[in-house]
């Protein structure tokens, strides 16, 4: 509870975790995936899971852009940046993380022209300020990114910048966690829905989670007053037997999403037919491509692309805790072989990723506790 | 870049909704505005930003709690970064880039 005293709402917050308690039936074992990474980094930084009862558990998703690239799409972009007069342009957060043949910056200090850019629409102004070179916009993130990355891409266009284009590695939410659904050691009760993600697709893309599924899921904020009223939700629906899309962001998330975005997202992106997810393996319909109208700035149709397959080895259970069968530390390679500094799977490569959060609260939490006791 | 940024409009033109003006503690940046055009964004209104995008209008509220929830989740400083990035890129980012991510 020592994290409770830091908000503005200590009582709404023990008030929701006394519902929960009040609303478990001890005699269930609850699974309750939080879909978005920052989700994640919230519960583990606020040691909510410390509030809940011990019958439920959060399953932590996959929804951490870096941590499901494969590498090989790490592998691939860095080679075409490998070709004279290339510039490797992509957000900070993909600096460090591993290809084959090391982290972009490190192919930086090997010397090749790399630049972090905060906004694609940065990348793009690189370009109309070195005409002598190539941009090559490394494109990562769900839907709260890819509608930039479709804007930046519309603007190329009217404006014909000829030296752009974009490495595109957009990834769309619906289809993992459909994926999660259907694979037979599934065993969630109910899903907490991403925030930010939703303020572009809105709540209606969860419908069929709902129906179909029979699932509950309530899109949350961040704050934990929200997760755990998001819980109280979903407890609440369990009980009466319902599943529904309850929207308990309704203060950020409108129930339509952004149409503007939308629109701009329909316009240049189409879905790829299949797409690797690192842990998850192959998601049919689950990432986005750029239009044949753009083919010019989609580098994967202006350049030859290696196609490289790097497959993570197989003592990774990413794919068991992804789906909630393991937790981080159950997979034999946690905080040995896989740690946030030198990650082996996907869920180690961001701080956002479920094993490098467990790793960074829980696990260094327990090593200070040991070195007390030995004392 | 999943950082959601609450920050408040300066400056806004319908003319050219591409080149909003956006204050986020005490720091200026031109953001994009233009998905938003529909909800006619204007000085004095709070939005989310995205990788230097506005992707939807909040209250004043709202944008506070968000600030807070950044600074709790130890993040404020990394979108401090970020917003005085936008505009600009960096060739040796290295220093910034291998800080580690709290």
């Amino acid at each position: 509870m020592k994290y409770v005293d830091e908000f503005r709402d200590p009582e709404t917050i023990e008030a929701a975790a006394r519902e929960i308690r009040r609303l478990a039936d001890p005699s269930r074992h609850y699974r309750i995936m939080e879909v978005c990474g920052g989700h994640t980094h919230a519960i583990y930084r606020f040691g909510l899971q410390d509030l809940l009862p011990e019958n439920l558990e959060l399953i932590h998703g996959p929804g951490c852009p870096v941590c499901v690239l494969p590498m090989g799409r790490i592998d691939d972009g860095l080679e075409l940046a490998r070709q004279p007069g290339m510039i490797f342009a992509a957000f900070g957060d993909m600096m460090r993380v591993p290809g084959t043949r090391g982290t972009p910056l490190e192919h930086q200090a090997r010397g090749m022209d790399v630049r972090i850019v905060y906004s694609p629409a940065d990348a793009l102004e690189i370009a109309r300020k070195n005409p002598d070179k190539h941009v090559l916009f490394f494109a990562i993130g769900f839907e709260t990114t890819a509608p930039s990355t479709a804007l930046t891409l519309k603007r190329a266009r009217a404006e014909n910048v000829p030296n752009f284009s974009v490495f595109c590695n957009h990834v769309t939410i619906i289809p993992a966690i459909r994926a999660i659904l259907d694979s037979p050691d599934m065993r969630l009760d109910a899903f907490i829905g991403p925030g930010h993600v939703s303020t572009v697709i809105g709540c209606r893309p969860y419908e069929w989670i709902a129906e179909n599924e029979g699932k509950p899921i309530a899109v949350s904020g961040f704050e934990p007053a929200d997760i755990l009223q998001s819980i109280v939700m979903l407890l609440g629906q369990l009980e009466r037997g319902e599943s529904k899309v309850e929207n308990q962001y309704r203060r950020v998330v409108p129930r339509e999403g952004n149409r503007a975005a939308l629109q701009v997202m329909a316009e240049v992106f189409e879905l790829r037919p299949y797409f690797e997810w690192r842990g998850l393996g192959f998601i049919s319909q689950s990432a986005l491509r750029i239009r044949g109208e753009y083919a010019r700035w989609d580098a994967e149709k202006r350049f030859d692309v290696p196609g490289v397959r790097v497959t993570d080895p197989r003592a990774a259970q990413c794919g068991e805790v992804l789906k909630g069968v393991l937790r981080p530390a159950q997979c034999k390679l946690f905080g040995k072989e896989c740690t946030p500094e030198q990650p082996v799977g996907a869920l180690m490569v961001s701080a956002e990723g479920s094993c490098a959060a467990y790793y960074n609260y829980e696990h260094r939490k327990r090593a200070a506790r040991n070195l007390v006791s030995l004392r | 870049m999943c950082l959601a940024i609450p920050a408040k409009i300066v400056e806004s033109n319908p003319e050219n909704p591409a080149s909003g003006l956006v204050e986020v503690l005490g720091v200026r940046r031109k953001v994009d505005l233009s998905l938003l055009t529909e909800e006619n964004p204007s000085p004095g209104d709070w939005v989310l930003i995205h990788v230097g995008f506005a992707m939807s209008k909040i209250s004043e509220q709202d944008a506070a709690e968000q600030l807070r929830i950044l600074r709790l989740l130890g993040e404020a400083e990394a979108a401090l970064e970020e917003v005085r990035g936008y505009g600009s890129s960096t060739s040796d980012g290295g220093e910034q880039a291998s800080k580690p991510r709290k």
